[in-house]
């Protein structure tokens, strides 16, 4: 009996520290709040906007959570956040929200640094994720299973890989599954023979990106259009934004926010 | 005077009793609301559809979790082979050889044992387990038998505490008799006080497997989480519980009360699981 509660209890704590929205109105002292959530890849960025935001803005805290773009948009949806914070596109019964494009985002193929593949096609990586290429000897290297691990339904970056690379095909049942960027980049950079997909901004020298198409995923690559597997990040607001969000979202889209998410190895609106 | 302690007596056993009474009620919510919001995905797409069904894609209308229920009694299996042996050793030494300064050490160290969290555990099978088994055995190791390996060590404590109670529950005089007939104490052990013992320490396995199948967090971190049911003992696996907690986060509409219906699923199997252990341990008491 006490297994039970003790389980049960422990499953509807993980589901009420999922679902639970800050309240809007919270105030610290004289401080205004502005709640953001959402996206776990669109988060670290707005972490750091949010950290240079409140240099200039003492009396404004922003408070920046995960949860991921689904739980975002439907926070945004409930008005228990001022901001939502996505990843993917707006399915069409979700249109309700204003979009507001803050940045481009690649999505980088990547590989264990002792990997010597160099890059791979488009059509290669739909094969991997699909089970159709399943061994590295495949694509010339050893003769050693391919470790891919994909990330879990309802991602915003998986959404996003299944139209930027999969198109039609479907993820194959026997890839492993992650639920962040980050235990991706960290199975990736300690198995020789994985092969995952994380945001271009976390790739740094644990792991190696991929050349699609003999194309780099590079900013530069990104602001030309060559390299294809790119996504929005989206901020969302329901309405009309209260007087201290608004400067917060004109900081984001300023020259000088902006730069701070191109120091973080994403793409800009202006460019 | 007296009727005055009377009422405070009165007073604390119904403070006492609400209390008591509050954690049958927690019980009983948790119950309804998973039922509340797992049932209608079981009316609307199907009960087998759901139980029998081969493929997860919740997002395109396929809610089987028929690999998931084979995944976690794998694990739950795997747990046990590794755990049980190691656990009913421990408790036979305890019971039987342990000096009573050595009970004192060991005692407090398996309690210590029990109150890792297992976010710890994952995390140690992650840095040390997994890649111990992908370099020797092959895979990308996360896998059945590394989430094998970390459950049997968390398993530990359940079978060895209720092990332990069965075995010194055993009446001295039985060991005594088999002395007196000349049977050494490993033959007392073997032929008399473990069969006395059996149905608590079965009773300690099943609770074993109830803590093992109700794990979530180390095991999503070393089990894969890959959606086919594993051939290899080095594949990759997804757990009823590890699916429910990597998915709740982006989950909506259909898909969020998919991941109820797994919650359904798994209450069944864990109610079942302490039905037969409490079963086992009552007629212990009878007989």
């Amino acid at each position: 009996m006490a297994r039970i509660i003790g389980i049960l209890s422990l499953a509807v704590i993980m589901f009420l520290s999922c679902t639970n929205g800050p309240g809007k109105e919270g105030r610290r002292g004289k401080k205004h709040t502005i709640t953001i959530a959402g996206s776990t890849s669109v988060m670290p960025f707005t972490e750091k906007l949010a950290e240079h935001f409140m240099i200039d803005h003492p009396s404004t805290v922003v408070d920046v959570q995960g949860g991921g773009s689904t739980a975002g948009i439907q926070a945004c949806l409930n008005r228990t956040v001022n901001i939502g914070m996505s990843s993917r596109q707006l399915k069409d019964a979700e249109m309700v929200l204003n979009e507001i494009i803050i940045c481009y985002d690649g999505i980088s193929v990547v590989v264990h640094p002792k990997n010597p593949i160099n890059g791979l096609s488009l059509k290669e990586i739909s094969d991997i994720f699909h089970g159709k290429i399943t061994n590295w000897s495949q694509l010339g290297w050893v003769d050693r299973k391919i470790d891919a691990i994909t990330r879990e339904e309802g991602s915003g970056t998986r959404g996003s890989f299944e139209d930027l690379v999969m198109k039609s095909q479907d993820i194959d049942d026997g890839i492993m599954v992650q639920d962040s960027n980050g235990s991706v980049k960290e199975i990736v950079a300690t198995d020789p023979y994985a092969i995952g997909y994380i945001s271009l901004g976390l790739v740094d020298q644990r792991v190696k990106a991929l050349a699609i198409d003999g194309v780099m995923p590079t900013v530069k690559h990104i602001k030309s259009k060559k390299y294809k597997i790119v996504r929005p990040f989206l901020y969302l607001t329901n309405g009309a934004l209260d007087k201290y969000a608004q400067p917060f979202v004109t900081f984001v889209l300023s020259r000088e926010g902006q730069n701070v998410l191109k120091k973080e190895g994403l793409v800009g609106i202006h460019d | 005077m007296i009727k005055k302690s009377f009422t405070k007596e009165n007073f604390v056993k119904w403070v006492l009793t609400a209390f008591a009474l509050s954690s049958l009620l927690f019980l009983f919510l948790i119950f309804a609301f998973i039922l509340f919001e797992g049932l209608p995905l079981f009316l609307k797409i199907g009960l087998s559809k759901i139980i029998a069904g081969f493929k997860w894609a919740p997002t395109k209308g396929s809610f089987g979790i028929f690999p998931m229920i084979v995944s976690s009694f794998l694990v739950t299996f795997g747990a046990l082979i590794i755990g049980a042996p190691m656990g009913l050793s421990c408790a036979i030494y305890l019971s039987e050889y342990s000096g009573k300064r050595m009970k004192m050490f060991l005692k407090p160290a398996l309690e210590l044992l029990a109150g890792i969290p297992s976010v710890v555990y994952g995390f140690l099978g992650v840095i040390y387990i997994v890649p111990l088994v992908r370099n020797y055995l092959g895979g990308s190791g996360f896998s059945l038998l590394s989430t094998s390996i970390i459950l049997g060590v968390m398993i530990l404590p359940t079978i060895i505490s209720i092990s332990f109670d069965a075995l010194t529950s055993v009446p001295r005089t039985y060991r005594e008799g088999s002395f007196a007939m000349g049977a050494t104490k490993w033959q007392t052990i073997y032929r008399v006080v473990i069969p006395s013992a059996k149905s608590g320490i079965l009773a300690s396995f099943i609770l074993g497997m109830g803590r093992a199948i109700g794990e979530t967090m180390a095991v999503i971190m070393i089990a894969g989480n890959a959606l086919r049911i594993p051939v290899s003992i080095l594949d990759p696996l997804r757990t009823l519980t590890g699916n429910i907690a990597l998915e709740l986060a982006y989950a909506t509409g259909d898909h969020r009360l998919g991941l109820f219906s797994t919650g359904v699923v798994l209450l069944v199997i864990i109610m079942i699981l302490n039905y037969i252990a409490n079963f086992g341990i009552k007629r212990k008491v009878i007989k």
